[in-house]
This record gives structure tokens, C-alpha cells and sequence, in this order.
């Protein structure tokens, strides 16, 4: 008998009954064989509360194949105290603590057991924002200094404590929660597709595509529904508009902390060209109200192509010219070179994901190892960098923009080619009943994973949503050690992580 | 330089002239026309698929912008009689102004209750601390870009600042999470008066989506009386802008 159930990114869902149940000893082999592997990484570890027990999932994506492996382990309440995979499979740590903080399990050998995000309905309503336990250096000349949660700009609330000496950054700890609004349970009390929906876009505003898409993929593998191909190939383009409008805000952005004001202006002007585009085919700037289950309010039409193609070329064509003078000037050059880097080893332990991975030589990207949407008929250029740091994370933005772009051109061509099926959403739909589905989207930021488990209803009882900066926000702990603490800024906005998405 | 000189030249001029008069796209999801009159079993199935309880029943059909996320699906039930335009100004200082009905053509201010010290004391300089509170980052996104080059909201001296010290009041984003709801008392205390206090964003004035989560805490507005409603999933720009200039006179 296999330990594991094998499936694939964005197919039919399983019957949950068929995920193999092992006992925790034969979890822990398992988890320790599997992720043994370099090409084999965590999707999402979670523990779900089914009333008299409590499930713990495992889920892995494998990079060299494109399968998705799924394991399982029960235990009666209470739960006893279980030995800690975190210390030989470091990239499990972040979820070992999300298990412990609402169920309260302990995880015996966890070195960093804190909290994640003080959830509403944590296990330890003691543990409060106030008291987080940070971590503490001893000694006469080191000193702290914290930032947050409100920062000096127009950004999301989160607290960073730098351990430093002198202007040396020993340790970075991340304090994040604040933005948490209770957002997986309103999935399961909210029964109405369109809610769902909606609130899937506010999961992240930035990823409003890209979480409504890996939403509807869901709602669509448990409903059996394969999405006609000129809505994927909509799909597609949204989602690569959504990343080229980021990486260009980003760019704009990295620019602004290094003094760099022409590249600034610049860019902040294109992406309001990128957004823009995304208005004119759906009204709003982000994208939301664009992706829909089973149809879509927004099909393409002549006039949104042949905008999208006007303004691809003509911004692209800018963007381009504008980033080749940004990473070729040397005033710019030495603020980011070697700064902030994060090794290839470092990356694959902690699990990072998407752009972080991508840019330390890791070739993690969800479009090509586990496609979903029309990304299974055409896989995209992958962009991959290899040092690691605040210049490979900028740099990287300006390829994979320059691959959306192409990519999209050809996506545009395929779709005036094809039949159109043009049908509209479907909110009041029906899901198969005891069954589990795993849907996967490679955001601009990385993987964005959404699990879903039904009733014998068909109703959801428990939805888990997993943003790539789960496992990115430690990167740029890591990255800013021994670096100035001046450094940070740059650090934090090369990596642009999700407080939200996070915090849930 | 040169090349400097040739990017500076391909980017032209992005800056918007008039950001009263501005046309956004004709799908731009803004303030909702009532056209006719909605009968009783269209009101009932349009509340029902209304995914933010937006729909008002009592005193005639309506809309409230403070609870609408704006995902036009009354108007695709209810095609002939209710449609989104493109007007981006959609604020008020009174709460119950948000509610759209029959025959409205504008949001409406009440000129009578903005407090006198704000159009004395702020109508050619505001400077103003963003706090999110359990925001999508998309309100962010857009105040900040309320700031770029294009929409360039400086022109009229209003800003944003990194200290609440600076501030002449805050700009609340976000449904105010549970764990927010303290660091947002103490930025307001820190906030020199007289001091202003803007929602931005449908999350912000009524909770949104999020209204019926447990893990909110918003009694901040048990105690403190808002200015300004701004709402929008997110707040365009050029919402924003104009519905800071409504409040202070410009």
C-alpha cells in the first residue's frame, strides 16, 4: 500500500477517505524521506479539528514531476505530545507553529516555537500581541532597536526587532498579526459563492488575481468543472498583468530607497499604465471582479486586446530602457550589489518559494512544475538568478516582466485563434461531497496554495490558505544579518512580502 | 545623461491637469444609478445575492456605499434599472449620504456639519498618517499612488507623513482588526489636535467583507466621530483626492 496519495495541481478533487492515514512515526519517516529531496517542497502542513480528533495533512509538491503527494495522521484529543520534525526539516518549522498555536499541540524539540499570528481562535488566549516572546542577545555593547507595527510609509502594520551591534544587524525577528481578520473561517460560515469569492480577492489586494484564481481552480476541481480554454487563456492574462504591474510598482519602489528619483517617477508611471489596462477591461485597477468561477463577467473583447497590445508594447518598451539605465548605473548598483543575500542552501532549507527561491538559484515557479490554466498547454520562460540578493531580486523583475510580456503577446494570439465559449459565473454551485482539493497559483510573489475539505454535504468545513511569504518572510530575516541596519528598507521592499496574506 | 534625456522624453507628460474633471474608463465600477423603480421580488433577490448586505429595503430600494464592494452583480441581475457610472466621487462627511437611491445624480456633503476649524486651519496644507488596520494593501496602494506623478495630490498641499506628530489627523484603512485596534488608539492620541479622522475604503467604514468576523474590535468608533467616508474596494485615487478637497474647501 502507498503512504501517500498522489494527485496533481488544479485536477479532480480525492475522496478525503483515500488520503492514507499513518501513524506519527510513519509520518515522521515519510516527511523525512520525501523532503530529503532537494525538488521536493512543502505545499501546506495544517491540522484541521474534526471534532473527537484532530487531522494533521501534509501535502508536497514535487518539482521533477508535477505530482502532489498527500499524508495524513489522526490523533484522539488530547493530543499527545509529538516529536518536532522542524529540526531536520527546517522548512516545516512556520507550520508546526501555526498547529501549535490553535490546537495547542506540543511539538517536543521545536527550537523556535512562537507564535504566528495570534489568531482569534488560538489554543492560548493568554499569548497576546503584547508579550510576544522575542528573542533575547545579552552583552554590553549590543542594543535593539523595533520598528512597528505602523511604519513610516503607506504600508501594512507588522513589527521588525533588530538585535544590533552597533550599526551591525545581528538578528531580525518578525512580529506579524495585526492584519489578521479571521479570513479562512468566513469561507466556511459564508455558504454563498460570490462572498467566497470576493473575499478570496482580499485575501491580498495586491494578489487579488491570483488568489481569486487559485479560488475559483478549487471551487471548479471540486465541482469536476474543466474551464474552457479561452478562459484560461483570460485567466493567464490577468494573472501575468497582475505580475508585470507589480514588478514595475517594485521596481519604482526599490529605486525610491536608494535615492534613485528618475527610475522612480518613471516606473510609478508605468504601472499606472499596467493597472490602468486592468481597469479598462474590468473596472477596477486590481483586477477584482475579473475572475470568476465557471465563467466570467469580463470575456476579452477587440477593443481590451488591442489596448492590452498598445499598451504592452509601448510601456514594455519603456520599462526596459528605464531598468537597463537603473541596473547599469553604478550609484544605483552600489546600494543593491551583495546586499541582503540569501544563499542557495538557505533558501531550500527554510522552504522558500517563487521569486525569493528564483532569485538564489532555486527553480521553484508553480506555472512550469505544476501548471495549471493554459500554463499546462504553454509553459512561460522561467527566470532564475543566482546571487541572492536586493540586485538578483530586482533584476529578476525586470526579466520575468519582460517574459510576462512576451507571454501574454502570445496568449493574445492563441485566443483570437480559438472558439469562444463566453458563458457567465456560476455562484450557486454544488461540490462533491467528503472530498479534499488542493489548488495552486504561482502569483507574482510565488505559490499560492488554497485546500478546501467538504462534507458529506458537499459543504466546506474547512478552507486553509497558504501565501508564498508563509515561507519568505524568515528569508528576509536571514538576509539582513550582518548587514547594516540601513540596508533594511531596501532588504524588506526587494522581497515586498505579504502582512496580509500572512496574517490572514 | 543622454540617456537620462531619452527616458525623460519617452515618458512624456503622465501628470493628470485637472483632477476634478478627469474621465476614467467607461467600465470604471463608481457611484450606482437607480434608474427606475425596483419592485419588492427584485429587491428581495438582489439583497440575497448581495455578497456585503449592501442592499437597503426600508424607506426604498438603495445601495450604501459604505457596505458595497462595488462587484456589480445587482447591476447584471437588474440590468435596465441599476448601473454603475464612471463618477469617482462618491464621499461624504455624513455616513447616511452613502446611501444611493432612485433618481440620485450625486453624493451629497453636508456643508453645515464639517467642524470650521478644518476648512480654517488645513484648506491649503493637510498632512495626514495612514494607519492600516487590517487593510488588503489595495486602499495602500492606492493612496499611495494618490501621491505619484500622476494624480501628484501635493499640488493642493496634502500629503502624507511619517509621524503621527506631523499629522493633522489619520486615515484609517482596513475593518480594524482585534489586533490592531490598540496601535490605532495610540496613533490617534499622538496626533496633535485638531485632527481629522478619514475612512478610507468600504472594509474601513463598515467592516466590508469582514463585518461579521470575531476578529475585529471596533469600538475606535464608539468614542471618536469620522470626518470623512471615502468608499471604495479600494478607493480610486482620484476618489480620495476629491473627497479630501470636498471636506476642506478647495
Amino acid at each position: 500500500m502507498k503512504k501517500y496519495l498522489e494527485t496533481y495541481n488544479n485536477t479532480h478533487s480525492v475522496r478525503i477517505n483515500d488520503i492514507p492515514v499513518l501513524t506519527y512515526d510513519e509520518f515522521c519517516l515519510l516527511a523525512e524521506e520525501l523532503f530529503s529531496e532537494q525538488h521536493k517542497h512543502c505545499l501546506s502542513y495544517h491540522a484541521i479539528d474534526s471534532g473527537k480528533e484532530i487531522c494533521f495533512f501534509c501535502i508536497v509538491a514535487d518539482d521533477s514531476n508535477g505530482k502532489i503527494y498527500i499524508f495524513s495522521h489522526r490523533s484522539a484529543k488530547p493530543v499527545p505530545e509529538l516529536i518536532s520534525l522542524s529540526p531536520k526539516i527546517e522548512q516545516l518549522q512556520i507550520f508546526e507553529r501555526e498547529i501549535t498555536e490553535n490546537f495547542g499541540i506540543v511539538f517536543v524539540g521545536h527550537p523556535w516555537n512562537k507564535p504566528v499570528r495570534y489568531s482569534h481562535n488560538r489554543h492560548d488566549t493568554k499569548q497576546v500581541m503584547n508579550n510576544y516572546p522575542f528573542f533575547k542577545i545579552g552583552g554590553h555593547e549590543i542594543h535593539e532597536v523595533g520598528v512597528g507595527p505602523i511604519h513610516a510609509g503607506i504600508i501594512e502594520p507588522g513589527h521588525f526587532r533588530f538585535i544590533c551591534n552597533g550599526e551591525k544587524v545581528l538578528h531580525l525577528e518578525i512580529h506579524l498579526g495585526y492584519q489578521h481578520r479571521g479570513i479562512e473561517n468566513l469561507f466556511v460560515n459564508e455558504n454563498e459563492g460570490l462572498k467566497r469569492c470576493v473575499l478570496s480577492e482580499s485575501i491580498a489586494g495586491d494578489t487579488s488575481v491570483g488568489n481569486a484564481l487559485a479560488h475559483c481552480q478549487l471551487i471548479e476541481s471540486l465541482s469536476e468543472f474543466n474551464a474552457p480554454e479561452d478562459l484560461q487563456i483570460e485567466r493567464c492574462i490577468a494573472l501575468e498583468l497582475e505580475r508585470i504591474a507589480v514588478h514595475i510598482g517594485d521596481t519604482s519602489a526599490l529605486c525610491a530607497d536608494v535615492g534613485y528619483q528618475l527610475g522612480q517617477v518613471v516606473c510609478e508611471a508605468l504601472r499606472t499604465t499596467i493597472i490602468n489596462t486592468t481597469q479598462f477591461w474590468c473596472g477596477n485597477r486590481f483586477g477584482k471582479g475579473l475572475v470568476r468561477p465557471f465563467g466570467t463577467n469580463y470575456p476579452l473583447k477587440e477593443n481590451t486586446i488591442a489596448e492590452i497590445r498598445k499598451i504592452l508594447s509601448d510601456s514594455g518598451e519603456r520599462y526596459f530602457t528605464v531598468a537597463e539605465r537603473i541596473y547599469s548605473l553604478p550609484s544605483v548598483l552600489g546600494r543593491f550589489d551583495g546586499i541582503g543575500a540569501v544563499t542557495t542552501d538557505q533558501a531550500i532549507r527554510i522552504g522558500a518559494v517563487g521569486m525569493a527561491a528564483r532569485t538564489c538559484n532555486v527553480k521553484r515557479d508553480i506555472r512550469a512544475t505544476h501548471p495549471f490554466q493554459y500554463y499546462r498547454k504553454r509553459r512561460p520562460e522561467i527566470v532564475i538568478q543566482q546571487t541572492g540578493d536586493a540586485l538578483a531580486r530586482g533584476v529578476l523583475r525586470w526579466f520575468e516582466a519582460k517574459e510576462s510580456i512576451k507571454y501574454i503577446f502570445d496568449l493574445l494570439d492563441k485566443w483570437e485563434k480559438i472558439k469562444k465559449s463566453t458563458k457567465p459565473p456560476v455562484y450557486n454551485y454544488k461540490l462533491k461531497p467528503e472530498s479534499f482539493a488542493v489548488s495552486a497559483v504561482e502569483g507574482w510573489r510565488g505559490e499560492i496554495c488554497h485546500v478546501a475539505f467538504t462534507d458529506a454535504n458537499g459543504e466546506i468545513v474547512q478552507y486553509k490558505i497558504k501565501d508564498a511569504s508563509m515561507h519568505n518572510w524568515f528569508a528576509l530575516a536571514l538576509s539582513v544579518r550582518n548587514q547594516e541596519i540601513s540596508d533594511f528598507p531596501i532588504c524588506n521592499k526587494s522581497f515586498n512580502l505579504s502582512y496580509c496574506g500572512h496574517d490572514l | 545623461m543622454i540617456k537620462e534625456m531619452k527616458i525623460l522624453k519617452q515618458h512624456g507628460i503622465q501628470f493628470v491637469p485637472d483632477l476634478k474633471e478627469a474621465v476614467l474608463t467607461p467600465l470604471f465600477r463608481g457611484r450606482p444609478v437607480i434608474k427606475e423603480d425596483i419592485s419588492k421580488s427584485e429587491a428581495e433577490h438582489i439583497k440575497k445575492i448581495c455578497p456585503s448586505d449592501a442592499i437597503v429595503t426600508e424607506g426604498g430600494f438603495g445601495i450604501d456605499l459604505g457596505k458595497c464592494v462595488f462587484c456589480k452583480e445587482c447591476q447584471f441581475a437588474c440590468p435596465d434599472k441599476i448601473k454603475f457610472t464612471n463618477d469617482y466621487k462618491l464621499s461624504s462627511n455624513k455616513r447616511e449620504n452613502l446611501v444611493v437611491r432612485k433618481g440620485y445624480k450625486e453624493i451629497k456633503f453636508d456643508e453645515q456639519s464639517i467642524r470650521p476649524e478644518i476648512r480654517k486651519l488645513f484648506k491649503n496644507s493637510l498632512k495626514l498618517r495612514q494607519i492600516s488596520a487590517g487593510g488588503d494593501n489595495s486602499c495602500e496602494f492606492e493612496l499611495n499612488a494618490a501621491g505619484n506623478v500622476n494624480f501628484d495630490m501635493g499640488r493642493y498641499g496634502i500629503e502624507f507623513v511619517a509621524s503621527p506628530r506631523h499629522a493633522d489627523g489619520i486615515v484609517i484603512t482596513g475593518p480594524i482588526t482585534e489586533n490592531m485596534a490598540e496601535a490605532l488608539q495610540i496613533c490617534y492620541d499622538a496626533t496633535p489636535s485638531p485632527k481629522i479622522i478619514v475612512l478610507v475604503g468600504t472594509d474601513a467604514i463598515s467592516g466590508g467583507m469582514f463585518k461579521d468576523s470575531p476578529a475585529l474590535n471596533r469600538d475606535f468608533f464608539n468614542n471618536h466621530a469620522v470626518d470623512l467616508y471615502i468608499p471604495g474596494n479600494p478607493a480610486h485615487p482620484l476618489t480620495f483626492i476629491n473627497a479630501i478637497l470636498a471636506l476642506i474647501g478647495r
